[in-house]
C-alpha cells in the first residue's frame, strides 16, 4: 500500500479559506442559508467552515446541522457489511432556506442523492448546493456536480482518497492511497 | 461494523447483550427520525411484512404497523378471528400461503408458547415474536429496558421490581431476561399464587410485601391482572388484590425516594395502579408507548438488513 500527498496542511488551509470566501460571495450574511454536514466524514469540514466564517470573516449566525443518510442509502441489503447509522442533528427549519451540503469527498454521487432525499424530511429548501473538499472526476454514477470544490482529483477506482482532520486524525492533510 | 447475532427475534433468551445494545443505539436514531416533520425513511421499501395476530392486541399491533410504515415497508395484516384458521388450516399452511405472496418478514402473536420458534424452523422468513402465550414478548421487554435507560441513563446496576401476575405474563419473563442481560437486578412481587414455583432458578427473588419491594427498587413495573388467562381464582377478590398489591399516591409519597413507574398497558385503573399515579410525573407509561415504535423500527431494520437481497 502506497500513499501520495494530495494536499498538505498549508494547502488544506488555503482551500478552506477560499471555500469560505466563495460561500460569502454567494450567501452574504447567511441569514437565509443553512450549512449541512453529511455524516460521518463531512461534519469535520462543515464544523471547520463554520468556525472560519465566524472567527476570520465575522459572520455572526451561521446555522450548521449534521445529516445522517444511512436510512436513505440505496445499497441497504446490497452492501456486504451492515450499514451503521450516525447522529442527525438538525435543530432549525429547512423550509425556504438555501441549504449547502458539505462533504469531504465527492465520488459516485450516491451519498448526495441520499442526502437530497433525507433533507426533504425537514422541509422544502428553496435551493440546495454542494460543497466538497475533494471532487473525484470521472467516477460519478449519477448526474451530480459540486458547486464549490477544494481540489479536483483524477483517481482510478482502486485508489482511495483519504481526508485527515486534526481533531479526528491528528493532522490536516489529504492523501491518495493505492491499495 | 455491527449486526445482530440472530436472524429472528423469537425471545430475549436467544439474543446477546451486544444485540440489545445495538438495538438501543439504532433505536436512538429512529427516535430522532420519528420526531421529524416527516417521520418516514425509505430503508425497507422493498420489504413486505405480514402481521399475523392469532390473539387480540391493540398497542403492539398498532406499534408494529406504525414502525413498519415509517420504514416504508409494505404491510399486510391478518387476524385469526376473520380468517381460514377458523376453518381448520394449520399454522405452517397459513404462513406458507402468505409467504408465497412474496412476504419477507412475519410479525406474529400467538396464544401457544413457542409458536415463533416452531415457525422459524419451518418457513423461509424472518420471524419477530410479538408475544407467544405466557412465554416471551421480546419487543415489550426491549422497549421497557430502553425506557429505563432513557429515564435513568443506564440499565446496569439498577434495581427493578416486577409487580403482579408473573405466572401468566410473557412480559415478566422477557423483562427478567433483558434486565439481567443488561446488568440490572430483578425482584418479583405479587400474590404467591401468581408467582411461578421455580422463579429462584432465574436468579430472581420473591418479595411478598409491596412496600418493602418498592423501597428496595429504582423502577417498578406494574403488570396487568390478566383475568382472561385465569381459569381458576388466584386471589380472593380484586378489592383484596388492590389493597395488597395496588400502588396509590399515599404509598408512593410515603417511600423514602422517588421511584419510576412503568406499565405495559392496558391499565386496569384503580386495580394495580390508581389513576392519579398513572397520570403522575413518576409514571413513564406513555414514554414506553412512544419508545415502542422506535425500538420496533430498530428491530425490523436490523433483521431486514440480514435478509439476502435477491435480484428477482
Amino acid at each position: 500500500m502506497s500513499q501520495k500527498v494530495l494536499l498538505n496542511e498549508t494547502e488544506v488551509h488555503i482551500a478552506l479559506h477560499r471555500l469560505a470566501c466563495q460561500l460569502i460571495e454567494k450567501h452574504d450574511t447567511f441569514s437565509d442559508t443553512v450549512l449541512v454536514g453529511i455524516q460521518p466524514r463531512g461534519i469535520f469540514l462543515a464544523n471547520r467552515l463554520k468556525t472560519l466564517l465566524q472567527t476570520d470573516y465575522k459572520i455572526k449566525d451561521v446555522s450548521l446541522g449534521h445529516l445522517d443518510i444511512t436510512f436513505y442509502r440505496d445499497d441497504f441489503r446490497r452492501s456486504t457489511k451492515p450499514l451503521e447509522a450516525n447522529k442527525t442533528n438538525i435543530n432549525f427549519i429547512v423550509e425556504d432556506k438555501k441549504v449547502v451540503f458539505i462533504d469531504d469527498v465527492l465520488y459516485t454521487g450516491r451519498s448526495i442523492r441520499s442526502a437530497l432525499t433525507a433533507i426533504q424530511s425537514f422541509g422544502r429548501p428553496s435551493e440546495i448546493e454542494l460543497l466538497t473538499l475533494i471532487d473525484r472526476r470521472f467516477s460519478r454514477h449519477l448526474p451530480i456536480q459540486p458547486d464549490y470544490r477544494g481540489r479536483q482529483v483524477d483517481a482510478i477506482n482502486n485508489e482511495k482518497v483519504k481526508v485527515c482532520w486534526k481533531e479526528n486524525d491528528g493532522e490536516d492533510a489529504v492523501y491518495l492511497v493505492n491499495s | 461494523m455491527k449486526e445482530l447475532s440472530v436472524n429472528h427475534l423469537l425471545g430475549i433468551k436467544y439474543v446477546t447483550e451486544d444485540d440489545i445494545q445495538l438495538i438501543f443505539e439504532t433505536a436512538d436514531h429512529f427516535k430522532e427520525v420519528i420526531n421529524r416533520p416527516i417521520k418516514k425513511v425509505p430503508s425497507l421499501r422493498d420489504i413486505t411484512i405480514a402481521n399475523l395476530f392469532f390473539e387480540n392486541s391493540t398497542r403492539t399491533r398498532l406499534s408494529f404497523e406504525l414502525a413498519e410504515k415509517r420504514l416504508s415497508a409494505d404491510v399486510i395484516n391478518f387476524s385469526a378471528a376473520s380468517s381460514s384458521v377458523k376453518k381448520g388450516e394449520t399454522l405452517i399452511d397459513t404462513v406458507n400461503n402468505i409467504l408465497s405472496m412474496k412476504v419477507d418478514m412475519v410479525v406474529m402473536r400467538h396464544p401457544n408458547p413457542g409458536a415463533g420458534v416452531f415457525l422459524s424452523k419451518h418457513v423461509n422468513a424472518s420471524i419477530v415474536n410479538a408475544g407467544d402465550g405466557a412465554h416471551e414478548h421480546p419487543t415489550q421487554a426491549l422497549l421497557d429496558a430502553y425506557s429505563i435507560r432513557e429515564k435513568l441513563g443506564d440499565v446496569a446496576g439498577k434495581k427493578v421490581v416486577i409487580v403482579g401476575d408473573i405466572l401468566h405474563s410473557r412480559v415478566a419473563l422477557s423483562n427478567i431476561f433483558a434486565l439481567q442481560k443488561l446488568g440490572a437486578s430483578v425482584k418479583v412481587c405479587g400474590p404467591k399464587t401468581l408467582i411461578p414455583k421455580y422463579i429462584e432458578s432465574l436468579n430472581v427473588s420473591f418479595e411478598p410485601n409491596l412496600r418493602k419491594a418498592l423501597e428496595w427498587c429504582d423502577v417498578a413495573n406494574m403488570l396487568r391482572v390478566q383475568n382472561e388467562r385465569m381459569d381458576i381464582s388466584f386471589f380472593p377478590s380484586t378489592r383484596e388484590y388492590t389493597q395488597q398489591f395496588g400502588v396509590n399516591k399515599k404509598l408512593l409519597d410515603s417511600l423514602n425516594k422517588e421511584i419510576v413507574l412503568m406499565h405495559p398497558g392496558p391499565i386496569n385503573r384503580g386495580v394495580e395502579i390508581t389513576s392519579d399515579v398513572a397520570d403522575s410525573k413518576q409514571a413513564i407509561i406513555l414514554d414506553q408507548v412512544q419508545n415502542g415504535v422506535a425500538v420496533r423500527m430498530a428491530v425490523l431494520y436490523l433483521l431486514a438488513s440480514k435478509i439476502q437481497h435477491n435480484e428477482d
